[in-house]
């Protein structure tokens, strides 16, 4: 009977479950558009190229019914038949029954004992109904030949030459004529050979941290060199082999409209199914983890959220309902919208629901936002549909899409309009595997940070910290650009002391991080750097912890806890409804003014002046040591990016002319060790530093309140922040001062 | 003939106690932790063992045993649990012991509470008593109270 060379037979599985995807893609879209011959010999010569493998290793049963099939496509094909709605159907259930029979191969190596006969009939009487008597089988050996089938889904085509780019062959749009040029660019590769490599290389990433720690402790200059040549070729191998997982979401999509085809006609409702990014890449352990969800939500979405043709053209709607699929980037993750236009969600239904499940108090309902009761359908145990259908409505589905997509770092959110439709929004990280994170210290222990929630770093000296953080009743905030950010002492949201037990009374170093679209600021000790770090489990003893979405084994061999940014703020109680609300308003309302305003970085200027310059002005801030000043001719300069920074200091350059002297020192006496506060600004096509007293803050202000200037070199004075400040006028500080240009651009050029 | 079974020993507050040798991975000396805030007071914490981060289970808190005084550094246990890897912390290594199968009592009814789950009986050794552990019992850890709380 079958072939016993495993090796054909699991080759001819693979490729036959590609041909079948394929077939599903393609019957469906030919259903859409019955007259397309070219996708119709697409589906034809598929079709052939199935029944001719098993036929080769002798699968019997298999090519009685891919045969079945093929006659009825030739009538279809040669026009004899046109294709309906039932014909679809059938043809649908005999790629299904194909399938069963692969599975059943792939599984006992036989084809089983499957009923196949119903479906070979129905093959049959379709082929009598539509055609004339004269056509029982259209020779199909001629008109195709043996199509290679070359694209995959596993395995990726790699393109020669450097660099290595390696791209999925699977397009869905690819038609099958095109296929069959690539098979010596491709290269079946085992899941696990990849899983592998990724584990190999996580390894190496982690053995090339420790060697650059080590090399920076060592002055050995080849040393640095070898480790830093490992260092850019670990780095571009971690990128190659993050994207041999990578695969399309289009690969998951793909099945989407046989399903929502089978699920609307199972309900009698039309819907058209648009796709869009579908080309946005997913590591493949992301993307096996969400395949099922989404399928749940494509279901859920055409089941619940699309009415029936009569109920929508009351409505003023068409009579097929749209369902829309969209994946796109955003900050390091990745968003996939699933948008119907359907009635939307009920929110006295749901609501009322929840309380006759007990989910949750009458009093409770009552105080519930718009948002949070849509929310409430993720809840386990909950199900709105008036009847239970097979294809939901058994409260089973939104809970499980929920945790499954939590389980990978994700978000699930619900968005609706009555009336108008709903979408379901998820967001899940690009990568589970190797992630940049800014490593900070706690009560004596390291915790890694996620970077993609990272927003900015504020850093308070211990004088400014016992003013600057104030307490709204007790709760911590910190006024960041004229807005309260909420703030949590990480050391008490994990409940840590410190091993020495010391208390720290240093600086306060505040981590802007972003939960859910919400800005906080987490206290930490110390911020220590960022760092690539590869990304491990928890064990299931730790795994219930919120807090934590794993942990990682940092430069030095030890080990440190990844927090997880969302838990972190659920726990500060950071996430709210309340609050979100508050901060729409609040980012409406800047939006509005931001036309007014501008920003303006504050300093303290010569005798602890309150100093301002618009932000625009100013290229960097930078921290130079005093003992790196060098001098140059009159001038005071500093190495600066490979360039000759000349450096004005703003206290010299605001005295009164007739006063002026040539310094002989920059700085004051006894300030050698200081490192200067230096603004970088651009000046006529170079640029220029101006040394200040301390850095404060940037804002952003309108700053109404004028008075002209008092000196030269000032724009005018304003109240920033209820403080009279003095508004710096750069170009004309510099112009003073006299700083050389280059009269001919072209030495300017060839100096830089 | 009774079967012989094979025990990897070790000793918590003078008490023997064994978990199945195959059960064992390997047994390391300390190895520094890292703890982790919020868990169950049995974990003592994550250790990298050559690339691999495993969960350290205090075995004295498991087993309700006073806590280790001085300045001996505990050893590490590595066992194989649900197929991943976890590190009992113990006090001090024994040997390897081979009973008979016929020498084990199960617990005597005056052991109470919780550690009764986790003791499954003793081997009567000549001069002393060998305490069996459960392994997957052992290195289950009630879930902490956060976990509890996000529940409710």
């Amino acid at each position: 009977m079958p072939a016993n060379d495993s090796d054909i037979v699991s080759e001819f599985l693979a490729e036959s479950y590609e041909n079948l995807d394929r077939l599903d893609r393609e019957l469906v879209s030919l259903e859409k558009d019955p007259q397309n011959r070219d996708a119709l010999a697409g589906v034809f010569r598929t079709i052939h190229t199935i029944k001719g493998t098993c036929g080769f290793l002798g699968f019997g049963k298999l090519e009685k019914v891919a045969h079945a099939g093929e006659n009825l496509l030739s009538l279809l094909r040669d026009g004899r038949l046109i294709l309906t709605p039932e014909i679809t159907t059938v043809l649908l259930g005999m790629v299904d029954a194909i399938r069963q029979i692969l599975a059943e191969i792939k599984t006992t190596g036989l084809e089983g004992n499957a009923d196949c006969s119903g479906l070979l009939e129905r093959l049959k009487l379709l082929q009598s109904s539509g055609a004339k008597p004269d056509a029982p089988s259209a020779s199909p050996s001629a008109a195709s030949p043996p199509a290679v089938a070359s694209s995959s889904i596993e395995a990726k085509e790699v393109v020669k030459g450097p660099p290595a780019v390696v791209q999925p062959a699977a397009k869905a749009e690819a038609p099958p004529v095109a296929a069959g040029t690539a098979s010596s660019e491709t290269i079946r590769v085992g899941v696990n050979l990849l899983d592998n490599l990724m584990t190999l290389v996580g390894e190496l990433v982690l053995a090339r941290n420790q060697l650059l720690q080590y090399s920076n402790l060592v002055e050995n200059a080849s040393l640095q060199a070898v480790s830093q040549r490992l260092n850019l070729i670990a780095t571009e191998l971690q990128g190659d082999v993050m994207k041999t997982r990578m695969q399309p979401i289009g690969n998951i999509w793909n099945q989407f409209p046989r399903t929502v085809r089978d699920v609307a006609l199972g309900c009698g409702k039309e819907v058209a199914i648009e796709m869009e990014g579908k080309e946005t890449e997913l590591d493949k352990t992301i993307i096996e983890a969400i395949k099922d969800p989404l399928t749940h939500l494509v279901r859920n979405a055409v089941d619940h959220g699309i009415e029936l043709p009569e109920v929508r053209v009351k409505a003023g709607k068409g009579r097929a309902g749209r369902l829309l699929l969209r994946a796109f980037h955003q900050g390091g993750q990745v968003n996939i919208e699933i948008s119907d236009d359907g009635s939307g969600l009920n929110r006295e239904r749901i609501k009322k629901k929840a309380l006759e499940r007990g989910l949750l108090s009458a009093d409770q309902a009552a105080r519930l936002a718009d948002r949070e009761t849509y929310n409430l359908i993720f809840l386990p145990g909950f199900s709105t549909a008036e009847k239970v259908t097979n294809v939901s409505g058994r409260g089973v589905g939104m809970d499980v899409v929920k945790t499954n997509v939590e389980k990978i770092g994700g978000t699930v959110d619900v968005q609706s309009t009555p009336g108008q439709g709903s979408t379901v929004r998820v967001k899940i990280p690009l990568t589970l595997a190797i992630i940049p994170a800014l490593v900070v210290t706690c009560a004596g222990d390291r915790y890694a940070i996620p970077q993609v929630s990272l927003l900015e770093l504020v850093r308070l000296e211990a004088e400014q910290a016992k003013t600057k953080i104030e307490l709204v009743h007790g709760a911590p905030v910190y006024r960041l650009r004229e807005r309260l950010l909420p703030l949590a002492y990480l050391r008490h949201e994990l409940d840590v002391k410190p091993k020495d037990g010391t208390e720290a009374a240093g600086p306060i170093n505040i981590v802007v991080l972003q939960a859910d679209g919400r800005p906080f600021g987490l206290i930490v000790d110390t911020i220590n750097d960022t760092e690539e770090i590869v990304v491990k489990p928890l064990s299931k003893q730790i795994k219930g912890i919120k807090t934590f979405a794993g942990a990682s084994i940092m430069g030095d061999g030890s080990v440190a806890l990844i927090l997880d940014v969302l838990g972190v703020a659920q726990r500060a109680n950071i996430i709210g409804e309340t609050h979100d609300r508050e901060l729409e308003e609040v980012v409406a309302e800047t939006g509005a003014q931001k036309s007014q305003k501008s920003s303006f970085l504050l300093f303290t200027g010569p005798d602890e002046a309150h100093m301002a310059v618009p932000l625009d002005t100013l290229a960097r801030l930078e921290e130079i040591p005093a003992s790196q000043v060098e001098r140059s001719g009159t001038r005071w300069v500093a190495q600066y990016r490979g360039q000759i920074l000349p450096l004005v200091n703003l206290a010299f350059a605001l005295e009164e002319r007739r006063s002026r002297r040539r310094h002989k020192k920059f700085f004051a006496a006894g300030a050698e060790n200081a490192r200067l506060q230096v603004l970088v600004c651009n000046y006529k096509g170079q640029r220029v530093g101006v040394t200040v007293e301390q850095i404060v803050d940037i804002i952003e202000d309108g700053a109404e309140v004028r008075y002209p200037a008092s000196r030269a070199g000032v724009l005018y004075s304003a109240v920033v922040q209820g403080q009279v400040t003095e508004l710096i006028d750069i170009p004309a500080i510099l112009e003073a001062s006299g700083i050389e240009t280059f009269q001919d651009e072209s030495a300017a050029e060839v100096i830089q | 003939m009774a079967q012989k079974l094979q025990f990897c020993t070790f000793y918590l507050d003078g008490l023997l106690f064994g978990v199945k040798l195959t059960d064992v991975q390997e047994v390391i000396r300390f190895l520094e932790v890292t703890r982790v805030p919020l868990s169950s007071g049995v974990v003592s914490g994550l250790i990298n063992l050559r690339g691999q981060i495993v969960t350290a289970i205090d075995l004295r808190k498991r087993l309700d045993i006073a806590p280790r005084l001085g300045e001996a550094s505990p050893m590490n246990v590595v066992v194989r649990s649900e197929n991943c890897a976890v590190s009992l912390l113990v006090d001090q290594i024994g040997d390897v012991v081979e009973v008979e199968e016929d020498s084990f009592e199960p617990p005597p009814e005056t052991l109470r509470g919780m550690v009764r789950t986790v003791i499954l009986g003793v081997h009567k050794l000549d001069d002393r008593l060998l305490h069996v552990l459960d392994t997957e019992k052992a290195c289950q850890v009630a879930e902490t109270s956060e976990v509890a709380a996000i529940q409710a």
